[in-house]
């Protein structure tokens, strides 16, 4: 990560997903460089496309791209940018960076999996705390939670940067009322993220929340 | 009486979605009684999410990304105005496609008022890179444009523009312009349910009368064959000018003049009918023939 210069501003938000990032392409999801074409492979959508640094590191020490881009990170010539965009890195499920877009985009994914027959690849949907913050993402909470959705999970990685924040019971209980099933992890704890996701992918389940904590904003 | 726009709309979704597995509806509940039965055969690919336009867009674009091809559709002050980050991002920036359809074209809803009202909307999808645009005139039309905008959607999204206003008969629809009668004066171009006005205004005129149901992609090389006098006259049924610049790209090369009518920019604090605003922006037969004439020369 220290290769990319330049979006110091985003550098809170870049190192605040880093465990989460790589537990979830280390340990959880199914997809690797060989199965990024496969429609059978888990999608992760970074809703949050703030900070992608970390984001690409994984990728790129995952072999998504070679290592050698990290350094131009932002110029010109190359494929990341601040915000990172599907149709130029490989690996990348979506092209984000304005809030509120991935968890709605990730309940229609959801749907289109099963739809075409898929039940075996999950939708995996990283936002902050303060993405939330975003009406849309209502809108998918409420639904999704509805209908049930079976093969979504989302993980929250909760740096207390909302200003306003969600009052008592924090993020967990506004979706939890919502019909998810949720629960709250230190974020920095391979182990317990690992173990958080395992328990989510229990088959009966409705659409399930990850909240990861960590440090806030210094 | 034949039906109207949307439920023909309706029921040739409904038998796309028999005919193609991938077919998905997106919802808002604005229609979703015209989908019932085609909910209860395809749970999984007639979806429809609330009153969330927001999302509507959104599951749109992930359906798409899932490989499926999705049909979106609502009211569209709601389609196209209140999700547009939503058009702009998850289909557009995306790269993946949709077709999008509205009910309740510009004054179709005049008693509801301004909030129900989006003259704008072609004004607005023209400025998405890689929409198609297409505005049937009349009821007939629209299962074959539908098709063609559901078999495209490798290639592309296509934004549909379903009106009650409609043309007294359906014409063959192709996506250039129509040459419905010539004359030598002015090519006079009627976007879909302009056109019976049109004709009705212009009857003594010695003009061609060009019909147009896809605006987007324009026909700029037929505009080019049928404008040799140098005199358009472009009569579209949303926000006048919208496509005043299609006009000029396509005669860049040679003088013309041309004359823009449509839905007028200052909101209209009034209810009424249809006919009562389409007079009042001057798109009734008689508004349109008094523009023309004196565009001409002859009044």
């Amino acid at each position: 990560m220290t290769v990319m210069t330049g979006d110091e501003k985003h550098g809170p938000s870049a190192t605040s997903t880093l465990d989460v990032l790589w537990v979830l392409y280390d340990q959880v999801l199914r997809v690797s460089p060989d199965t990024a074409g496969d429609p059978g492979r888990d999608r992760f959508l970074l809703s949050k496309g703030h900070g992608p640094a970390a984001y690409y590191a994984v990728l790129a020490a995952k072999g998504f791209f070679p290592e050698s881009w990290l350094a131009s990170f932002g110029s010109a010539s190359s494929p990341l940018g601040y915000h990172p965009d599907r149709s130029l890195v490989p690996g990348v499920e979506i092209a984000s960076g304005s809030l509120g877009h991935g968890l709605p985009l990730g309940v229609g994914l959801a749907h289109g999996l099963l739809a075409r027959g898929l039940s075996g690849p999950r939708v995996y949907v990283l936002v902050g705390d303060a993405e939330l913050d975003e009406g849309s993402n209502n809108e998918a909470i409420v639904y999704a939670g509805a209908v049930g959705l079976p093969n979504l999970t989302v993980v929250a990685v909760d740096n207390q940067s909302s200003s306003y924040g969600w009052g008592p019971g924090g993020i967990e209980a506004h979706f939890a009322v919502s019909g998810w099933s949720a629960m709250r992890v230190p974020g920095r704890d391979h182990a317990a993220l690992a173990s958080a996701f395992r328990v989510t992918s229990a088959p009966d389940a409705g659409p399930q929340l990850v909240v990861a904590t960590v440090e806030g904003k210094a | 009486m034949c039906a109207d726009m949307r439920t023909v709309f309706a029921a040739e979704t409904s038998a796309l979605l028999e005919e193609d597995p991938l077919a998905a509806v997106v919802l808002a509940e604005i229609s979703a009684d015209l989908f019932a039965k085609a909910a209860a055969r395809h749970p999984e690919r007639v979806l429809n999410v609330g009153i969330r336009e927001q999302l509507m867009v959104s599951v749109g674009g992930g359906l798409a990304l899932a490989g499926m091809r999705p049909i979106v559709h609502t009211y569209a002050p709601f389609l196209v105005e209140r999700a547009f980050e939503q058009v702009k991002l998850d289909l557009a920036h995306q790269d993946v496609h949709a077709v999008l359809v509205s009910i309740g074209a510009s004054y179709d809803a005049a008693r509801s008022g301004r909030t129900h009202q989006a003259p704008e909307d072609v004004a607005l999808m023209d400025s998405v890179p890689g929409f198609s645009v297409v505005v049937p005139g009349h009821p007939g039309e629209v299962p074959a444009l539908l098709r063609e905008a559901v078999g495209t959607l490798d290639a592309g999204s296509t934004y549909m523009r379903l009106s009650t206003e409609a043309n007294a008969e359906a014409r063959p629809v192709w996506p250039g312009l129509q040459v419905v009668r010539s004359g030598r004066r002015a090519v006079v171009v009627a976007v879909g349910p302009m056109l019976s006005p049109v004709l009705d205004a212009v009857a003594d005129l010695d003009v061609t009368v060009a019909y147009a149901t896809t605006v987007r992609p324009f026909d700029a090389e037929g505009l080019r064959t049928l404008a040799s006098s140098g005199a358009v006259v472009l009569v579209e049924p949303y926000l006048a000018g919208t496509s005043a610049f299609a006009v000029a790209s396509a005669l860049a090369s040679r003088p013309h003049r041309l004359l823009s009518l449509g839905v007028g920019r200052e909101e209209v604090r009034r209810y009424g009918t249809p006919a009562d605003h389409a007079a009042w922006h001057g798109l009734d037969a008689a508004g349109i023939r008094r523009s023309v004439t004196r565009f001409l020369g002859l009044s």
